[in-house]
């Protein structure tokens, strides 16, 4: 029986893959992206992603705007001051440096503008390891993979689209010609042939780190230990945790600031989190359903 | 400085990030902050175009709190050297060095000249005016040019006799303090301090510092001396021919350094051997003179070997030592016949056809309207490209076909498109930034009519001779002898049979040579590039070697296979590493040679302690402590006393186009940049000038990463047109204010010469700098649109003119000036009123910007007043 929640050491296994080889996934350390884009190029390169419009967003130099069915790896740009520079909020809304919510730097000249930083992230699938796509997939189109990863089969998938609302980061998508849900494979083909993801292949700073999801760990550890010591106390890890909501990401990132200011959510979780609990209190309903129409019979004979 | 390394070489930007991660401290100064200044440790924002005030600061700072690396600084540099006492520096003339003449608005450099060689300079040889017009700056990339008078010059070696260079150079920056930068680039004077403390707290025995620019200093009318100033510092702190040092140079494509070693260059032969001059190289024997100099040092010594071995490989047999091994079959340089000078031609009538290959000067080039125009007017053009380009189309769906100006059923030109192969469908060299060859293989080959340039030039060059081989006009000799035998695979020549052809090889035996050394000068050697001799030592593609993580078995540097030039430098004048942790290359006294990690780039066996016997010259005159093989005097120039046609020292000038004079001198911008007075070319006035507030904003361009240069490789991909979709204007905050633009909206951009539209990106990224007590605004742009492709827009190019640097014939695309004002352009005929009327405002006449000496004569063309 597949578990639905908390922490797992080994998803592929819990799928029922006997001896199956190490959980693979990334390591997207954030600090030394360039924003180069060559992840989002890479991927449909190789996996025959169809282009998603020629549109100017005016979103810093993100012009791809988010995941989706038609962009499996995405770059966010994000323009703002750096932490020393901010106000210091006790516990408020989180400034995630969109242009248009508000001129940006209005209030910048030639002497009053302060320290700028320009935080770069390439997001992808998570590869959850309690994954909320698969799990309410109704034909099995998604399925776990030998190497921990989730995957769609696209001569299954049917279009029915409850993985899109299943997803907490909005990631899977159904493309609008053909109805059906896409999204990152980890390049599955390229794993079973022993070579990495097109997109860490494509990396040139190692942003994009491939590999055995313990080492990566192990080290996105010391990356970030490194980091603290060389002042960035504001470098935190994001999905690395196995008791987070979804049982630890396949792919985590090394960040700069907020979940939020990337688009993140802060505190995502599977929807299956809740499943036991709510077929307990369905069970608990029906059996209470069931005790009353069974008390009115048997009190009926009365 | 002048460089955006992470988005236009995101590769090499790698190892950037791999020596932050291993502690090294990242400094990006640039107009605008970018993905660069995003990784970097600290961003300083200067005024496009004031450098040199920068960097001359830094100079100040090194000189004023005696940071130079003093030990280096004496015994490598020229530091000692006396310069002739009627050198007179920028402080006494108002800007200018001694020895101007306003009529040709070049330098006589006879005063330049360390002591001794005053008269020596005398001797018949090129005008300085023709050496400007053939830009022979660029003569001197692989090493120093040449000098006369006497091969060991006067010195003072405790660097205090007023005439020396140390001395000379601590006057001359004087007055580039930490107030003129902050007023001058608007950099805080506490940026500027801590970029000062950095660059040399980083510098010294134990520690060195790295410099990297590209086209940002480049393109400018005073580009080389932004590079000169770095040297300078570079050499004062001991950053040169040392581990972790030196200049790199970002190429604007790959195998950019490729095609200057081998030249596309109308004034150089492969290896930076000059192309000879009509009126003064009248033989082999006065041209092999005019390089070596006399009783100079250095390897240049040996130009003879170079060029009767390059004689050789072009013409064969039929090179013998009676017909000077065919040296008249060269063409001579009459002039400037530069890349803008023959657009100019074109537009005149005066050329009649003209080869375009992997190029797009309709989007690429500075000025478009001039470059189209003078596409219009050909009886031919040739374009061999990947895909259908504006300058193949320009003719059908430029702006000018918008205007009138060009009307397709009339435009004569007759346009031939030849498909071309990738670098993914051929095979060859890429020569990259620091001099290393790598080989290349085919991935897959070229689909339909698409084929090698290789394919392309051997087959013109067969048929050409099939076509003259039985004719017995003279001019046709130089074909009909032409050494052309190739491997020829299918109809595909063999692109190693050309290596092996550069690398050299004995005439008598064919055997392979293994350097540049083995040259001579008797014919019995051919070498296609003296500088690549050994590329295929030993019968082996050495370039195409691949072990990786190792020093030297990964491809081959030039020259020699040497990784870091001048590495001499990295021992100290007895032979000693300067520290255990910069060893590189040392004397080994045991063994009585140089050995280390590298080539040692000396000979092999001569001592530190070598000293030259009188009358010494060439090699020989190499004293053991004289690191810089290839300068005629063995030295690193601080002062340069030949070879620059803009001054000894790098000296502050504004912009061709900028809103401000010059706050340093009463010479505004570069005395001998070089300008085209024509109707067609006009230039943005610039104070003393009336009417520069039409124009008040500075103007700088750039690429992105998701673009490759004119767009003809990106622009047609929806992958990348994605990324970057439309053409843009960034603007500050309080520009976007100040003129009403609106973020996403369109704005027109306006210069002299045209009006385009973008769509507008406010951002912080952009910044006002205050400069000479007011706010100035810098707008930028990308330059990568056109009117083809799967993404079009208005080609950012068009809104320069032509003005270019005196040395080298680079165009000023890195700055100008321009207005900014909201909504998109005028359509049609409007557009060109739309343009008239801004130059009419600010009373734009053939005359603006041409008087290039400030107050001096106007240089305008004939028949053009």
């Amino acid at each position: 029986m597949n578990s639905f929640y908390g922490p797992l050491e080994n998803p592929a296994a819990d799928a029922g893959y006997v001896q199956p080889p190490p959980r693979k996934g990334f390591f997207t350390d954030t600090s030394v992206c360039i924003g180069c884009k060559a992840c989002e190029v890479a991927c449909k390169e190789w996996n025959g992603v169809p282009d998603d419009g020629f549109n100017l967003l005016g979103m810093s130099f993100d012009n791809t705007g988010e995941l989706g069915a038609n962009t499996w790896r995405h770059v966010a740009f994000i323009e703002q001051a750096p932490p020393a520079a901010r106000e210091p909020v006790e516990r408020g809304p989180v400034d995630i440096g969109m242009p248009g919510a508000r001129p940006p730097g209005a209030a910048s000249g030639a002497e009053t503008r302060q320290d700028f930083r320009w935080l770069m992230s390439s997001d992808v699938c998570k590869h959850c390891t309690h994954a909320g796509c698969l799990d309410v997939c109704p034909t099995g189109a998604l399925f776990r993979t030998e190497f921990g990863t989730v995957v769609v089969q696209q001569d299954i998938c049917n279009g029915c689209g409850y993985c899109v609302s299943g997803c907490p980061y909005g990631v899977i998508d159904r493309r609008e010609d053909d109805g059906r849900a896409w999204k990152c494979t980890l390049c599955y083909d390229r794993l079973r042939d022993g070579q990495e993801p097109a997109c860490a292949k494509a990396c040139p700073t190692d942003s994009i780190q491939f590999g055995d999801l313990d080492e990566l760990r192990a080290r996105a550890a010391a990356r970030l230990d490194d980091l603290h010591a060389d002042g960035v106390g504001e470098a935190r890890l994001y999905g690395e945790s196995p008791d987070d909501g979804v049982g630890g990401d396949g792919a985590f990132f090394l960040l700069l600031d907020e979940p939020e200011v990337y688009g993140l959510p802060p505190d995502p979780h599977v929807p299956t989190r809740d499943a036991g609990r709510m077929w307990a209190a369905a069970g608990l309903a029906g059996l209470s359903l069931v005790a009353g129409a069974v008390a009115a019979f048997v009190g009926g004979r009365r | 400085m002048g460089s955006n390394m992470a988005e236009a070489h995101p590769v090499g930007f790698q190892w950037v990030i791999e020596a932050k991660k291993r502690g090294a401290r990242i400094i990006h100064v640039d107009p605008r902050f970018t993905r660069t200044s995003a990784l970097a440790h600290q961003y300083v924002s200067l005024r496009a175009g004031s450098d040199v005030v920068f960097l001359g600061g830094v100079i100040n700072y090194i000189l004023s709190n005696n940071k130079d690396f003093r030990e280096y600084v004496a015994a490598y540099t020229n530091a000692s050297y006396l310069v002739s006492p009627e050198f007179q520096d920028t402080d006494d003339l108002e800007g200018l060095f001694s020895g101007y003449d306003p009529d040709t608005a070049s330098y006589d450099m006879t005063s330049w000249q360390y002591q001794g060689a005053e008269e020596a300079t005398g001797e018949p040889g090129q005008s300085s005016s023709e050496a400007k017009e053939q830009a022979t700056g660029l003569q001197h990339e692989s090493g120093g040019p040449p000098l006369h008078g006497p091969t060991h010059p006067p010195s003072d070696p405790s660097l205090q006799d007023p005439n020396c260079v140390f001395q000379l150079l601590k006057r001359h920056f004087a007055r580039y303090t930490p107030e003129r930068v902050e007023e001058i680039c608007g950099v805080s004077q506490r940026e500027f301090l801590e970029v000062c403390e950095a660059w040399t707290a980083n510098s010294g025995r134990e520690r060195t510092t790295a410099v990297v620019y590209a086209v940002g200093w480049t393109q400018h009318t005073l580009g080389v001396q932004f590079i000169r100033a770095s040297a300078i510092i570079q050499l004062l702190l001991g950053n040169m021919g040392r581990p972790g040092g030196g200049i790199m140079a970002m190429r604007g494509h790959a195998s950019i350094q490729g095609s200057t070693d081998i030249p596309t260059l109308f004034n150089l032969l492969p290896g930076y051997l000059p192309m000879p001059s009509a009126s003064t190289h009248k033989d082999l024997e006065t041209f092999v003179d005019a390089i070596v100099g006399d009783k100079q040092k250095g390897f240049w010594a040996h130009a003879d070997a170079y060029t009767v071995s390059l004689l050789k490989e072009y013409w064969g047999a039929a090179a013998t030592a009676e017909n000077d091994y065919c040296y008249d079959y060269l063409p001579r340089l009459t002039g400037d016949h530069g890349t803008y000078r023959t657009v100019m031609d074109m537009v005149d009538g005066k050329v009649s056809g003209y080869f375009l290959l992997g190029q797009n000067p309709a989007v690429g080039s500075a000025h478009g309207k001039l470059q189209r125009l003078g596409m219009a007017n050909l009886d031919w053009l040739v374009v061999r490209d990947l895909a259908m380009i504006e300058s193949a189309t320009f003719w059908k769906d430029s702006p000018e076909v918008e205007t009138g100006e060009i009307v397709p059923a009339e435009c004569r030109t007759e346009v031939f498109f030849f498909p071309a192969a990738a670098h993914t469908e051929k095979e060859g060299t890429f020569t990259q930034t620091q001099r290393l060859l790598q080989w290349r293989e085919k991935a897959t080959s070229p689909k339909g009519d698409q084929r090698s340039e290789l394919w392309f030039f051997y087959h013109l060059g067969r048929r050409l001779k099939e076509r003259l081989a039985g004719s017995d006009d003279p001019r046709d000799r130089p074909i009909q002898d032409l050494n052309w035998n190739y491997e020829v695979h299918g109809d595909e020549p063999d692109a190693e049979s050309v290596l092996k052809a550069i690398s050299g090889y004995d005439v008598r035996t064919g055997e392979q040579l293994s350097a540049y050394t083995e040259l001579k000068a008797d014919g019995s050697t051919a070498c296609g590039c003296w500088i690549y001799s050994g590329v295929h030592a030993d019968g082996v593609n050495q370039a195409a070697r691949r072990e990786p993580k190792s020093d030297h078995e990964w491809g081959w540097a030039w020259p020699a296979d040497r990784r870091i030039l001048y590495n001499r430098a990295s021992a100290d004048p007895e032979g000693r590493p300067w520290s255990e942790r910069k060893k590189y290359v040392w004397w080994d006294e045991e063994k009585g040679e140089w050995t280390g990690k590298d080539v040692p780039d000396f000979e092999k066996t001569k001592p530190p302690s070598y000293r030259a016997p009188e009358g010494a010259v060439g090699v020989d005159a190499l004293q053991g402590d004289d690191p810089f093989i290839m300068q005629a005097d063995g030295k690193g120039w601080l002062f340069a006393p030949s070879g620059l046609q803009d001054g000894p020292l790098p000296t502050h000038y504004e912009p061709h186009e900028s809103p401000f004079g010059n706050a340093l001198y009463r010479q505004a911008a570069n005395p001998t940049r070089k300008v085209y007075g024509r109707t067609d070319n006009p230039s943005d006035p610039s104070p003393p000038e009336p009417g520069s507030e039409v124009f008040p904003f500075v103007l700088t361009t750039s690429r992105l990463t998701e673009h490759h240069t004119a767009g003809g490789m990106s622009r047609t991909l929806p992958y990348l047109a994605e990324l970057q979709p439309a053409l843009t204007v960034e603007v500050s905050p309080a520009l976007a204010a100040e003129r009403g633009l609106e973020h996403l909206g369109w704005a027109t951009v306006v210069t002299s010469r045209a009006a385009i539209e973008a769509r507008v990106l406010v951002t912080e990224r952009m910044r006002p700098l205050r400069v000479l007590d007011r706010v100035v605004h810098q707008v930028w742009l990308p330059y990568h649109w056109g009117s083809a492709g799967l993404v079009t827009g208005d080609s950012t190019n068009d809104l320069f003119g032509v003005a270019l640097d005196p040395n080298v014939l680079i165009q000023e695309t890195k700055v100008a000036t321009c207005d900014v004002r909201p909504g998109r352009r005028p359509r049609g005929p409007e557009l060109l009123e739309f343009v008239r009327e801004y130059r009419t405002r600010a009373g734009i006449t053939v005359e603006t910007g041409t008087h290039v000496q400030t107050g001096g004569p106007a240089h305008v063309e004939e028949g053009e007043r």
